[in-house]
């Protein structure tokens, strides 16, 4: 069985939530992102998703744009996300999972990028812009060893997303809301929505993601998930400070405490 | 619409061949198999066919003619040359056909905001002009770049009522305007239409604006049959997307007559500086299609450039990475030099002054000509006129 679904049902076993944190990867610095990985995951991350940076990434907002873009001015790429895999790897079995485009994995080569994933420890692959549907022609047979994880929104109707509860493995990423990644105040996560997914998805867990950024955003959404994803407000704060990155840290402690019991 | 005997792509799911497809965020997907759906009931809904052609000849100014270049003809000395007068249709280029078919296809959708990208302005034109008409809330992406170069096309979107949305991230151009609409239109799919300017982005875009444009093409056909009693030899047409080019190409896909589209190669293909995405490109997976791709070995887009700001993009449509990978279509490129010298020629031999694109597709010739005996017809798909390009073209002669 995957390790991320196992993972995830050991925490809600508790009687616990699910934490996934995005880090941008590389960023905010190139020598020092292996510690901030690792104490991130000790600060409570559950699951850590570390994003490939890309040139024109269309679903996300200006936060996680910015990191992207100063992650490549830096000269980061698939090869040097692999190599700090590997080295979180020796310190850490929690889950890890590489979240990119698909342009630059089709430049790397889908194959190779299957079996350094396996290789370098990586759980699971989410990549926003290959829906189901073009799914089985680009992931061809490579992927057997990981868990491709699938994404629901808003707009999705009832049978999709029963076919993409099929489809996925690791857990079923929801998308809160219509929108691209990054705090949208002025939009309210609509409840039938929620509802639907706990009502829908049952072959795997459910992560809820986009625009979570406080432990009150998450109160909303626990009710119908099994945990929640935070990318950009975690980014936004480590724009703000130097490493040891404390503050950061201890958002990613408060978000954690905010999980803890919740049936 | 044009049908064709045998070719018939995309398939369902949006495929040209490998090419296209749908590489979009989930909350986009069932939204484009809506659009998909609403389209290919009305296309064949005789009240929207007729709506669309009023609207193209009482509006636009269809049929558009087909000039015989005498003048260029004599000087190259080989087959008769022809031009298809696209610079001719209101708002003064191809366009406005695209926006025009869009438009109603978003009013029968009952969306009551427009968002579009658009580089030279041409595009942004376009649809300010047919949201005017039909009166919808109209917003245009453009790159902080192009909004310095195309002053002229900004100022007229303003008189026609569109906001203009200023776009700053990124390479501040029209790949990042269109990285930007697409996210709006994320953020705002329930009521707001993305008419997208060209042949590119997630099915059905590409078969929709196809569609759309191949009216140039129909056009073309008649007109050349009436006048010569026969298809051309050639046509020649310039590609930044490819929708100017597809328009004209689609109704002789199945015929006889050699199909030729000329990229914009900048300041040349041995630099960095072109745009020459089916000439230099490689397979790659941007803006929802899988098509040619310029961009670096990581799989990073490349930053590109072009004089001419319509052609400026790093993508091309999906279905030309089909029509060149089937050798269906040749393409070449030509730099900006060799576009403004064609830029001036036309416009002393003619009187006619193209747009810097189309000017690209009218420097070819000297490539094709020589080649050419004197029963040979060679038709040149003019897109576009060259008002918005005159800061451009003024060095040509103060
Ligand atoms: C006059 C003209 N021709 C050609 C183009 C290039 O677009 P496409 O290749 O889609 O025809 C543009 C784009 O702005 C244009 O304004």
């Amino acid at each position: 069985m995957s390790i991320i679904k196992n993972k995830i049902k050991a925490i809600n076993d508790k009687g616990d939530k699910v934490l996934s944190v995005f880090l941008t990867s590389g960023f905010p610095n190139k020598i020092n992102f292996t510690e901030l990985a690792l104490n991130i995951f000790n600060a409570g991350a559950d699951i850590l998703e570390i994003g490939i940076p890309f040139s024109d990434p269309i679903a996300d907002g200006s936060v996680i744009q910015k990191s992207s873009q100063l992650a490549l001015k830096k000269g980061i790429n698939i090869s040097l996300t692999f190599d700090y895999v590997q080295e979180i790897r020796k310190f850490s079995t929690k889950p890890i999972i590489l979240m990119g485009y698909a342009n630059p994995i089709l430049a790397y080569g889908i194959e190779r990028f299957a079996k350094d994933s396996f290789k370098s420890g990586v759980n699971g692959l989410i990549i926003p812009d290959i829906p189901v549907n073009e799914q089985k022609v680009f992931y061809k047979n490579h992927f057997n060893n990981l868990d491709i994880i699938s994404l629901v929104a808003p707009t999705t109707p009832v049978n999709r997303i029963k076919m993409i509860d099929g489809e996925s493995s690791g857990f079923v990423y929801c998308v809160s809301i219509n929108g691209i990644t990054g705090i949208n105040s002025d939009k309210e996560i609509n409840e039938n929505y929620l509802e639907t997914i706990k009502n829908t998805i049952t072959k795997n867990k459910t992560l809820v993601g986009f625009g979570i950024s406080s432990p009150n955003d998450a109160k909303k959404v626990l009710p119908f998930c099994d945990g929640i994803i935070v990318g950009s407000a975690i980014i936004k704060s480590l724009f703000k400070e130097k490493s040891p990155y404390q503050k950061t840290l201890n958002l990613v402690r408060e978000l954690k405490n905010s999980l803890f019991n919740i049936n | 619409m044009n049908v064709l005997n045998n070719y018939n792509l995309p398939d369902v799911k949006g495929h040209f061949g490998k090419y296209g497809g749908k590489f979009v965020p989930e909350t986009l997907i069932t939204p484009l198999m809506e659009l998909e759906e609403y389209y290919n009931k009305l296309k064949t809904d005789i009240s929207f066919l007729e709506e669309l052609e009023k609207l193209n000849t009482e509006y636009s100014g269809r049929p558009t003619p087909l000039t015989f270049a005498s003048n260029l003809t004599k000087h190259y000395n080989g087959g008769k040359i022809y031009l298809k007068r696209e610079d001719l249709c209101h708002t003064g280029a191809h366009k406005i056909n695209n926006a025009i078919g869009q438009i109603l296809v978003a009013k029968g959708m009952g969306k009551d905001r427009i968002i579009a990208e658009t580089g030279a302005g041409q595009h942004g034109v376009a649809v300010a002009t047919v949201c005017a008409k039909f009166s919808l809330r109209c917003s245009i992406f453009m790159g902080e770049e192009d909004i310095k170069r195309q002053m002229p096309n900004v100022l007229r979107m303003k008189m026609l009522g569109a906001e203009i949305i200023e776009v700053t991230s990124g390479t501040k151009t029209l790949k990042d305007a269109a990285n930007e609409a697409i996210r709006d239109w994320v953020s705002n799919i329930e009521n707001t239409h993305y008419i997208i300017g060209s042949v590119v982005g997630p099915h059905p875009y590409p078969m929709m604006v196809r569609d759309f444009q191949s009216i140039i093409g129909k056009e073309t056909k008649e007109q050349i049959n009436k006048l010569e009693g026969k298809n051309p030899d050639k046509i020649i047409a310039c590609v930044g997307g490819g929708s100017n080019a597809i328009g004209i190409f689609y109704p002789f896909i199945e015929d006889d007559v050699e199909l030729i589209g000329v990229e914009a190669a900048g300041k040349g293909l041995e630099f960095k500086e072109n745009c020459a995405t089916l000439t230099l490109g490689k397979d790659g997976i941007f803006h929802g299609m899988r098509s040619y791709l310029l961009q670096n070995e990581f799989g990073q887009v490349e930053e590109v450039y072009s004089i001419s700001a319509g052609l400026d993009y790093p993508g091309v449509g999906p279905e030309h990475s089909y029509l060149k990978d089937e050798k269906i279509v040749s393409y070449f490129s030509v730099t900006d030099e060799e576009a403004l010298k064609a830029a001036k020629m036309l416009s002393k031999a003619e009187g006619i002054i193209p747009a810097l694109e189309s000017a690209h597709a009218i420097a070819y010739l000297k490539y094709i000509m020589p080649k050419t005996k004197n029963d040979e017809i060679i038709i040149v798909n003019l897109s576009g006129r060259g008002d918005k390009d005159m800061e451009t073209y003024k060095n040509l002669f103060v």
